[in-house]
């Protein structure tokens, strides 16, 4: 019983410090969406053909906040 | 899954990604029609009616559901054509399945009571594999065995090129993964949230502390604004990363 109880502790310990890895996914989306703002108003002209560019890189920041989010996922529900 | 570990819960948050067979109940079966397929069905009849119909008339002045169509048509071609560069028209017509499949199933999922078949990783990981098993296939085609110098930089000093060579390699075959994962988990996540603060709504009524029960309600409101916008920006992100795929296979960086 009690190493069932340490181990259910253990669980919930390590999904909330998985989810840690969302503070690195808003470091890293602030800084994409913070850059582009940057150059975007450094040169408007130029900003409107790279929307696509900025999306692409806030969907690899975010991805690596989301496996963050898995792995909490899976140890909430699967282990 | 309700109330798994003994506790008192009104609803639980995972419950709405449950799939049931739609008739007879019990099992799950190979072949069983369960919700998630029903939504999916109606998300590809959904797409079905508003191309076809929205563009029968072909009128020169068009009509509002034809205008509707026509800018899902001209965002995707837009898309494809800037993204993933010349000789990439041919396969266009996927492209816009997959984004108008995806920006539907998204869509229909935020209708309350309704079901999400992307947030399954199972869906999102078989829509990633057959995206990544055709663009290799398609980079196999265009420049047969020369497409393995795709994991060769050359323009890297000759003693990092083994190291990169294997970097290459692992990120090329962790693109499907990443790529299912992040429109599963977004979507998972997303309606987690929101069943969450639902939940706390109902315990906040329940609980008899009925004025406070505004906090819980205006984040509500709040997030499925933001869903909504996460629905869009996922399926732009998918459509998006798989121009970006066939780029590579078809341009070689």
């Amino acid at each position: 019983m009690e190493a069932e109880a340490a181990a259910l502790l253990g669980k919930y310990i390590g999904a909330g410090l998985a989810c840690l890895a969302m503070a690195g996914a808003g470091i890293g989306v602030g800084h994409v969406a913070g850059n582009f703002l940057a150059g975007a108003l450094r040169n408007p002209a130029a900003a409107k053909e790279q929307t696509a560019t900025l999306f692409i890189g806030m969907a690899f920041a975010e991805a690596l906040g989301i496996f963050g989010l898995v792995v909490a996922m899976l140890l909430l529900f699967a282990v | 899954m309700a109330a798994a570990n003994g506790e008192e819960s009104f609803i639980h948050p995972m419950d709405q990604f449950v799939i049931k067979p739609l008739f007879g109940g019990g099992e799950v079966q190979l072949l069983s029609i369960t919700n998630s397929t029903l939504w999916m069905a109606i998300s590809v009849l959904a797409i079905t009616a508003l191309t076809v119909w929205g563009t029968s008339g072909r009128a020169l002045v068009p009509t509002r559901v034809q205008s509707v169509a026509e800018l899902l048509y001209g965002f995707v071609r837009q898309m494809v054509e800037e993204v993933a560069g010349e000789g990439s028209m041919k396969y266009f017509p996927y492209i816009f399945t997959l984004f108008a499949f995806i920006l539907f199933s998204n869509m229909l999922g935020m209708i309350p009571g309704s079901f999400t078949p992307t947030a399954h990783i199972a869906v999102t990981a078989t829509l990633a594999l057959a995206v990544f098993i055709t663009v290799t296939v398609i980079g196999f085609l265009r420049h047969g065995t020369h497409f393995l110098t795709f994991f060769w930089p050359k323009e890297a000093p000759g003693w990092l090129r083994p190291v990169l060579c294997v970097i290459e390699l692992i990120s090329y075959f962790v693109r499907p993964v990443s790529h299912s994962i992040r429109l599963g988990a977004n979507m998972l996540a997303g309606h987690a949230v929101l069943k969450v603060f639902a939940g706390l709504f109902a315990m906040v009524i329940a609980g008899g502390l009925g004025p406070m029960a505004v906090v819980p309600l205006a984040a509500m409101v709040g997030l499925t604004a933001f869903e909504f916008l996460v629905a869009f920006i996922q399926a732009y992100v998918f459509a998006i990363l798989t121009c970006v795929y066939l780029h590579d296979a078809l341009h070689m960086h």
